[in-house]
């Protein structure tokens, strides 16, 4: 079995691990960074729920091998709030607008909307629609997760301004 | 203080942590020492199997254990899944082997268990099982299923029918005998899976010192799941704790209990080290249950002015290889006839069929969109026959608010006659009516189709048994800190339980939400319950929680009365304390009360109290079923050169009686819509002539996305239920039970000019343009 | 869904790769990895050995001299975003729209959907319009392929198991001219059940030029040549095109399966031609 080392920044954090080649990014960032808040839901690139952000942008973490991320910065669910710890305005704007029930797809959601927002927050309702087209919710109807979209997005504009 | 809770849009508990997260889900626990397990399992939907070598499989660098029918140690009390729920009904009961032993009725049941240092390397050793499979005859149709002379899904079968069930109220003979027209229909329904976000999963983790096993299971209904172990294994319920930790979605097939959570544990136990499965998404379209096909014929006899008199028919229901849901979902298909329209003379039969193909059982809603579904294709049938607006058709047929309590004359599954509690049925109807601009949407159709644009506007009227008991209890405590621990056997797959609990609780005793932990899903956390299922848990544990809290409250003011030496009247509850209404110095806090009641040593309980803890627990129950309902309106745009379908909008008006959180029971109903939306025209789950699953992939088995949903517009009436004191009704599965026929009424209406009648559903783009060239096409 | 054991590597440098493609029995060649690493995961695919040439940073550029040259390694999200392609070739962004989502973009590259060639592929049919020639590589040289012989069979690229596709040249149609992409899936980013891509010329009501492409109808997406010539030099009038049309579609040996008939993806394509057509028409009348 054919095992290498890997490293990258997780959140800012920079991690390693040894892994077999065959270990998705996903399985490396809950198995060995032990960071769970990525969650695996289909592991064939559609449900979206692992999406997180690899330098920059919002990729399936199921369809990328952890030996890929060498030397990436990563940035996942659990790196998202602010660095004093308080939310981010997606998050906030997630519960605000009870966008998340179970919250499996939680994580994916915030992270494919963090990438698509931070790109550009000035979207339309359909633009917002179809980012998100590549996550499955199966709870919401995904109604309030476009409420918190736009909610978020006013308040990154005004970050970004 | 003293802010209403109960009512109000309070912002959900359980967010902190989901956001961040930081959920728990099954998968995300790691025990010291914990090995994971692979299935192997069948490629075949129907063949006898024996297995030639598991040697390649054990010897695999990194394998622990590979279990087989054969090695299933024999401690078991059975190595066959035990009726979850026995009926006398049931003609034929089949269930599975925990593994399969030398016969195999579906594709995806579980041959081997392989238990290995890593997920990869457990799935790199069934690879290395050898199975010798020599094919039977697979029986995949249903309605194929149900001929006399059909091919057996199972060998020990004598035919494939599990059992016949019906419904039957009136007279039927006589009411078709008396109407002055009838029509006959059929269609196929076809459901898909749950698809919750989050698979199945098991983790096992014996304790041998303690002779003591904690099942982590991803469950709707972990008491039902530490029953059925305990009787499996042969172990008191006492040696089993079951814990759901965070649950990423149930949707009814959750509710279950499968051999995976058996051999998990067994698996634990040989092992004497913690056991995980998680069960992937190719696995969940093979072995957790789903939905699937009922096909329906009816005949309706009615009178000229668009009064139905009459409904009688059967249905051929899928029930998959194996019963391992009892007759729950047929029972709870034929239960809701005739919806809310009043309809006197009623026989509906049932036949649940055997097939070899995945296991069925209730997806959200169980049965009963199946049966508003019916309701609404039946109203809309009549309509157009005789020419009467649909709207107008509903409004002639609804139960009308002089008519509460109804009893339409069916039973429920728990023997007591339907009463139909309170409503205001036809109020709805004209409500959803004007949101949706009804009329004004005819005037627009008009003007579509003379440009070529197919617009289309269809209705669903719908109610729902709700709040099923027996029970789920509450137990509220506060403790010497003052907060409250309020712990309940009711179990959360995210409909946000700990928020509405926490908000009654809240209520009874003014004390900020942020004080009341929710301890939930951990059958060592409380003693017994049921499960989320049924749109149930709201109501029972609404009721409990305010009872419960309720007790605490009066046990609080009579305790304080003495302490204080006052009478209860001169006191009042608030902000964490008793206060003296007429002194707001004189006070005693909760935390002291509580200290009061659990006494250091030697110390003892105040004089009139028997019970220590300023606690109470209460088990509330109804046997009268408050009855949701609702009317939808949905609006489409058919595009008859592709068959691609637009939904342009879709309406709710939704009756769940007195509401604990709109904000949930919205998000509740707009989620529900979906799942109706993606059942109409998204899911389905495909099976081949030989059995074999096509559609095991989310590119092929297709969930509603974003991107093809519409706003949905949800108003609420609030009729209180005279069944339970707080006015309560369920809410989990009122959006999904009519959408199906709100969309399929909308599509057929776009089609009109083509004379279309939708035989099934899902509707497919190239079924729609076979209905535009002019095809009738069949059920099939 | 775990993928079974491989050796990995990760050349950093062309003719690493090459080295390697040469040597490694069974090597899969991993790019943008949107389409492999599902299947690795679904153990559909268990190569030995996967190349992955994500280092290759020379394959990840786009230029244009007289032609478009985009590396194959260029991601999807790049070419989506890109002024080149932009300005000389706008019906690639078109299509764009129509695959994926903006996270599988993210990673996805051209070279990738060339080389995985699946039936319902968007990249491919514009690649066809253009009549694009791929640069292939491999220890013994270069050759260059004309992208009507690319496609050989369903999911069959003509190229060796010791070459790596390296290059995309494109030839843009001289202006003015209209372009239309239209494709029908049933959810937004899913395989197409069908599509179309359309570049037409039109001068004085006639159409002088025409490039037509077809997806997802067929085992392979191709140049839908024999409506192409039926259509070259006719007059625009839809009545016209639409019968047009007819032969070269019913000749058409359409994909049937469990899921989608043939017979719908006939109609289906009928409606998107003339909708391709039509809206090409429309982008050809107002330059």
């Amino acid at each position: 079995m054919q095992e290498q080392i890997v490293q990258m920044h997780v959140n800012g954090k920079p991690v390693s691990g040894k892994v077999e080649a065959r270990t998705h990014l996903g399985d490396f960032l809950r198995q060995a960074v032990g960071l769970t808040g990525t969650h695996l839901g289909c592991e064939h690139g559609v449900c979206g729920a692992c999406t997180v952000i690899v330098d920059g942008d919002a990729v399936r973490s199921c369809l990328m091998l952890a030996v890929q991320a060498d030397n990436c910065e990563v940035t996942t669910i659990e790196g998202i709030a602010e660095d004093n710890g308080s939310l981010h305005p997606l998050q906030e704007a997630f519960r605000n607008n009870h966008a998340l029930q179970c919250g499996f797809c939680t994580a994916g959601m915030i992270t494919s909307l963090y990438a698509f927002l931070s790109e550009n927050p000035n979207r339309s309702d359909d633009e917002i629609r179809e980012a998100i087209s590549g996550n499955i919710c199966r709870c919401t109807g995904y109604q309030g997760i476009v409420s918190a979209a736009k909610e978020a997005a006013t308040k990154m504009a005004k970050v970004r301004n | 203080m003293g802010v209403r809770q109960i009512g109000a849009r309070v912002h959900r508990v359980e967010d902190e942590n989901l956001i961040r997260g930081e959920g728990k889900y099954l998968d995300d626990i790691q025990l010291p020492n914990m090995v994971y397990a692979a299935f192997l399992r069948s490629s075949m939907a129907h063949a006898k199997i024996s297995i030639t070598d598991i040697e390649a499989a054990q010897s695999l660098p990194g394998v622990k254990a590979v279990f087989t029918y054969d090695t299933l140690p024999s401690s078991l009390v059975s190595k066959t899944q035990l009726e979850t729920y026995p009926a006398p009904i049931i003609k034929q009961s089949m269930l599975p082997d925990l593994l399969a032993n030398d016969e195999v009725a579906h594709v995806g049941q579980a041959i081997a268990m392989v238990i290995a240092s890593s997920r990869h390397i457990a799935e790199d050793a069934c690879e290395l099982i050898q199975v010798d499979y020599k094919a039977l005859t697979p029986v995949v149709d249903v309605l194929e299923a149900a001929k006399p002379n059909s091919q057996l899904t199972h060998s020990s079968l004598k035919d494939n029918i599990a059992a016949s069930i019906e419904t039957k109220f009136g007279n039927v003979e006589t009411a078709f005998a008396e109407c002055e027209d009838s029509i006959e229909l059929s269609f196929k329904q076809h459901r898909g899976g749950c698809h919750s976000m989050e698979c199945r999963g098991v983790l096992g983790d014996w304790q041998q010192q303690l002779g003591e096993l904690t099942l982590y299971s991803s469950t709707q209904c972990p008491y039902l799941v530490r029953r059925m172990v305990s009787r499996q294994m042969g172990c008191p319920e006492s040696s089993i704790r079951v814990i759901a930790p965070d649950v990423g979605g149930g949707f009814g097939p959750k509710a279950g209990y499968y051999p995976e959570e058996t051999l998990i544990a067994i698996a634990s136990k040989e092992l004497r080290q913690p056991v995980k499965w998680s069960e992937d998404r190719k696995e969940h379209f093979t072995s957790t249950n789903q939905q699937r096909d009922q096909f329906w014929n009816l005949k309706v006899g009615f009178k000229n002015n668009g009064e139905i008199t009459a409904i009688s028919g059967h249905v051929s229901h899928d029930s998959g290889a194996f019963l391992n849901y009892g007759l729950l979902l047929s029972a709870t298909t034929l239960m809701p006839l005739p919806g809310p329209y009043k309809i006197k003379n009623v026989h509906v039969t049932l036949d649940a069929i055997y097939t070899n193909t995945v296991s069925t059982s209730p997806v959200r809603g169980a049965g009963r969109p199946n049966a508003a579904y019916a309701m609404d294709r039946v109203i809309d049938a009549v309509a157009r026959h005789l020419g009467i607006d649909p709207a107008e058709m509903r409004q002639i047929n609804l139960v009308k608010n002089e008519d509460f309590p109804y009893q339409p004359g069916s039973k429920h599954r728990n023997g007591s006659m339907m009463t139909y509690d309170s409503g205001d049925y036809t109020g709805m109807l004209a409500m959803v009516k004007e949101m949706a601009d009804y009329d004004g949407f005819r005037q627009q159709q008009k003007e579509a189709r003379a440009n070529g644009k197919y617009l289309g506007i269809g209705l669903a009227c719908f109610i729902e048994d709700t709040g099923m008991g027996p029970y789920e209890g509450v137990n509220v405590r506060i403790d010497v800190t003052g907060n409250v621990i309020a712990s309940t056997g009711a179990t959360s797959q995210g409909q946000g339980h700990a928020t509405v609990i926490s908000q009654v609780i809240a209520e009874n005793l003014d004390i900020d939400i942020s004080k009341i932990r929710v301890e939930a899903g951990d059958t060592g956390k409380f003693p017994h319950g049921i499960g989320a299922i049924g749109s149930r848990t709201g109501v029972n544990v609404g009721i409990s929680a305010n009872d419960a809290a309720s007790q605490v409250k009066t046990k609080a003011l009579k305790l304080a009365s003495i302490l204080l030496e006052k009478s209860e009247d001169e006191l009042e509850l608030s902000d964490g304390a008793v206060r003296v209404r007429s002194d707001s110095n004189q006070f005693i806090t909760l935390a002291d009360l509580a200290l009061q009641l659990s006494p250091a040593v030697a110390g003892k309980l105040p004089k009139g109290f028997e019970t220590a803890g300023l606690e109470a627990v209460s088990y509330q129950t109804t046997d009268y079923m408050p009855h949701s309902s609702g009317a939808n309106i949905a609006k489409v745009e058919v595009d008859v050169v592709t068959g691609g379908i637009k939904i342009l909008d879709y309406y709710v008006v939704h009756d769940c009686g007195r509401i604990l959180n709109p904000m949930i029971v919205d998000g509740q109903i707009i989620g529900g819509v979906v799942h109706g939306i993606g059942n109409a025209m998204f899911e389905q789950m495909v099976y081949d002539e030989a059995g074999n699953p096509m559609t095991t992939n989310y590119g092929d088995y297709l969930l509603p996305l974003a991107s093809e949903m519409p706003e949905i517009h949800v108003a609420h009436i609030e009729t209180p239920s005279p069944a339970n004191p707080m006015g309560l009704k369920g809410a989990g599965e009122g959006g999904t039970i009519p959408a199906i026929g709100a969309m399929i009424n909308a599509i057929e209406d776009a089609l009109t000019p083509f004379d279309a009648y939708v035989a099934q559903y899902p509707v497919t783009p190239e079924y729609i343009l076979d209905l535009v060239d002019g095809k009738q096409v069949a059920a099939e | 869904m775990k993928a079974s054991a491989f050796t990995y590597h990760k050349p950093n440098s062309l003719d690493e790769a090459l080295g390697l493609l040469e040597s490694e029995e069974e090597a899969k060649i991993l790019a943008g990895g949107q389409s492999l690493m599902p299947m690795l995961n679904m153990r559909f695919v268990q190569p030995e050995t996967i190349v992955d040439v994500n280092g290759l940073k020379e394959l990840s550029t786009i230029s244009f001299t007289d032609r478009v040259e985009v590396g194959s390694l260029v991601r999807q999200k790049t070419l989506a975003t890109d002024r080149i392609i932009e300005q000389h070739l706008p019906v690639m962004r078109e299509a764009l729209k129509w695959v994926g989502h903006f996270q599988t973009q993210s990673r996805g590259t051209i070279g990738g959907s060339l080389c995985h060639l699946d039936p319902a592929s968007e990249l491919p049919m514009v690649a066809l319009l253009y009549d694009a020639e791929l640069q292939v590589a491999s220890k013994s040289g270069e050759r260059v392929i004309p992208i009507q012989e690319w496609g050989l069979a369903y999911m069959m690229p003509s190229i060796g198991p010791d070459e790596l596709l390296t290059k995309i040249f494109i030839k843009p149609w001289e202006k003015p001219y209209g372009f239309g992409f239209q494709e029908f899936a049933r959810r937004h980013g899913d395989f197409a059940i069908a599509a179309v891509g359309c570049l037409l010329k039109l001068k004085n009501g006639i159409i002088t030029d025409i490039a037509l492409s077809i997806g997802g109808v067929e085992d392979v997406p191709r140049r839908f040549i024999e409506c192409e010539e039926e259509l070259r030099g006719a007059n625009y009038d839809i009545d016209e095109i639409k019968q047009r049309i007819i032969t070269p579609l019913d000749k058409i040996n359409y994909l049937d399966d469990s899921l989608v008939t043939g017979s719908y993806r006939h109609k289906l394509l009928k409606g998107l031609l003339v909708r391709a057509i039509e809206q090409a028409v429309t982008r050809a009348n107002s330059v």
